[in-house]
């Protein structure tokens, strides 16, 4: 039962993770940048949400897609003005660019919202399904975050806008030849990316605290999903986050919290070696 | 620039470094002490980063290796500047044995496995509590004699450790190896298939990158007298040493000193004036490098600059 009851909370850890790391996986995928960035854009979707909650009394519900939306424009311009510039270079380049720009908006969220943690209590009490208790606010987060990561796999497949993402993907001068603004898709991805990290950012205000220490933390998450899922595919996020959430929540009972995250990095090492494509990668497509 | 006029630059540039205590302030020369630290990281990340083209991202683990190995010993009684050579060593070791398995990846793997790196031995180390002290850090033995006295000693230790690396540089530059590493750097599978065994050649270079991190940072240890996990393994400096050696011109001598001494200088006057907004001024750093200097202050130049801000070429109206 006690297994059970770990295995649940693990579920939930890892849809949770799922959606914060989808957008990270979709930008390193079709663009082939490591977004530092991703991060601090979690963190300011949180405060986004935090603050019209606080603020304002508006529902992190109903701030979701606002904040969602406001993130996309910010990635839409941060990639159309700075990183389509560098698109192509090698990747201490794009890697090093993107880490400051990384450092610039951390900074500034340290200043003006300092690093106080900060949290939308809704208050709604723990759920008891036979034995295994989940506390609401976490399972709402989990719905949530899987509704929006199926609700990218849908755009993925089915608009236009998601086909012409995929044909950038697989051949950006053939996706070119075909008529296809590759830039503009660049910057739309970015955008998308930017838009699951401000939703991810608003579900976790609910769940964790909010608070600029957390960036590092969640980078790394999203760095370990998308080596243990693969590159750049919904379902491979999906499956990373889960098994992430389960591996940390056992490993969180069995040697203690503390080292969850470092089981975590671990297992990204050494499937790094192992087998770099991730658990559902296809061999030379990464 | 030639290889002697390199060479002469770099010896005025440590006299003047190795004066200070002489003509400035105790500012100015704990100013030089971290520049003289910095440059022989930067110069250490330039044989994996500059040379060889890999991005790696663990300087900060061989720092904080440095640190601990040094710290630990010294407290085992080691004495000190033995302690030195034994962190020195013992991060060689460690980055040899860690390069064998994380160099067969390239690109994007290899850059976060590099930093994933720095992250696992912190953790390692301030959950290692009864070896390392944990979170609380260590404590080291201070050096008698007074804090200007200690602070020349160290300067003059930095400065040691920094020629060194320069020496090493240019052996490499020289050598067969360094070619062997250009090459890598050009094109790793071209390379292979000419002859370079690129796999040796990269653990040697990651190694080299290592080696002399963890000297710098046992020797920071024993200036300091304090060590601590969040400090030692500082995310930050893994990607200020490698911006450093970019600033200046990676792949090139003279690179990381020209650029560790611009980056510290912008740095205090920026910190001195703005206290908040230190990180944000890294990454404008950044971003201005990468946007405008691709090549670093050393492929500068300055008489395409001269024209370019002197006769504005006029643009073709239409």
């Amino acid at each position: 039962m006690a297994y059970l009851q770990t295995l649940v909370n693990g579920i939930v850890l890892g849809a949770l993770y799922a959606c914060l790391a989808v957008g990270f996986s979709l930008v390193w995928g079709v663009l082939n940048i490591v977004n530092m960035l991703h991060g601090s854009l979690i963190v300011l979707g949180g405060y986004l949400t935090f603050f019209a909650w606080h603020g304002y009394g508006i529902s992190p519900l109903l701030a979701l897609p606002a904040v969602a939306l406001l993130l996309f424009l910010l990635g839409y311009v941060i990639q159309s003005v700075a990183i389509n510039r560098v698109i192509g270079a090698p990747v201490l380049t794009t890697l090093t660019l993107t880490f400051g720009l990384d450092l610039i908006l951390y900074n500034f969220m340290t200043v003006y919202y300092t690093a106080t943690p900060r949290r939308v209590t809704l208050d709604l009490g723990p759920i008891d399904i036979g034995g295994i208790v989940v506390p609401l606010d976490r399972l709402l987060g989990m719905l949530l975050a899987l509704l929006l990561t199926g609700l990218l796999y849908f755009v993925m497949r089915r608009s236009r806008i998601g086909r012409a993402i995929v044909a950038v993907r697989m051949d950006s001068a053939a996706a070119a030849l075909m008529g296809i603004r590759v830039k503009r898709i660049y910057a739309i991805t970015f955008g998308i990316g930017a838009l699951m990290a401000g939703a991810t950012g608003a579900i976790f205000a609910v769940v964790y605290p909010v608070t600029t220490n957390l960036t590092g933390t969640y980078l790394g998450k999203a760095f370990v999903v998308c080596v243990i899922g693969g590159l750049g595919s919904v379902p491979g996020a999906l499956v990373g986050g889960i098994v992430l959430g389960v591996i940390e929540s056992f490993s969180g009972q069995f040697f203690g919290p503390q080292h969850a995250l470092t089981v975590g990095f671990v297992l990204m090492l050494v499937l790094l070696v192992v087998k770099p494509t991730g658990l559902t990668g296809i061999k030379g497509y990464e | 620039m030639s290889r002697r006029l390199q060479y002469i630059i770099f010896v005025l540039w440590v006299l003047a470094l190795a004066t200070t205590p002489f003509w400035a302030t105790n500012y100015i020369v704990r100013l030089a002490i971290t520049i003289a630290m910095y440059t022989s990281l930067a110069l250490s990340w330039n044989f994996i980063g500059g040379f060889t083209g890999y991005p790696s991202f663990s300087t900060a683990a061989f720092f904080g290796l440095g640190c601990y190995a040094g710290a630990v010993s010294q407290r085992h009684g080691v004495p000190m500047v033995l302690a030195w050579i034994v962190a020195t060593f013992f991060v060689g070791a460690f980055a040899t044995g860690l390069g064998a398995i994380i160099l067969r990846m390239r690109g994007h793997y290899f850059a976060i496995a590099s930093i994933a790196v720095v992250e696992v031995v912190r953790l390692v180390v301030s959950s290692w509590g009864s070896l390392t002290g944990g979170g609380d850090g260590l404590n080291l033995p201070l050096l008698t004699g007074g804090p200007n006295a200690v602070a020349r000693i160290f300067l003059l230790v930095m400065i040691a450790i920094m020629v060194i690396v320069f020496v090493v540089t240019a052996l490499v530059d020289r050598s067969r190896l360094g070619f062997g590493l250009r090459c890598i750097q050009q094109n790793e599978d071209a390379a292979d298939m000419v002859g370079v065994d690129t796999t040796r050649y990269k653990v040697a270079a990651y190694t080299l990158s290592a080696l002399f991190c963890g000297t710098v940072g046992a020797a920071y240890a024993s200036w300091i007298g304090y060590i601590e996990p969040s400090d030692s393994f500082s995310i930050i400096m893994t990607v200020k040493v490698p911006v450093m050696c970019l600033l200046g011109g990676p792949g090139t001598m003279l690179g990381p000193v020209i650029g560790t001494a611009a980056f510290t200088l912008l740095e205090e006057v920026f910190w001195a004036n703005f206290l908040d907004y230190n990180r944000a001024i890294l990454g404008a750093v950044i971003v201005v490098l990468i946007f405008f200097l691709p090549g670093g202050l050393l492929a500068l130049s300055w008489r395409d600059l001269v024209k370019r801000f002197a006769f504005r070429p006029q643009k073709a109206s239409t």
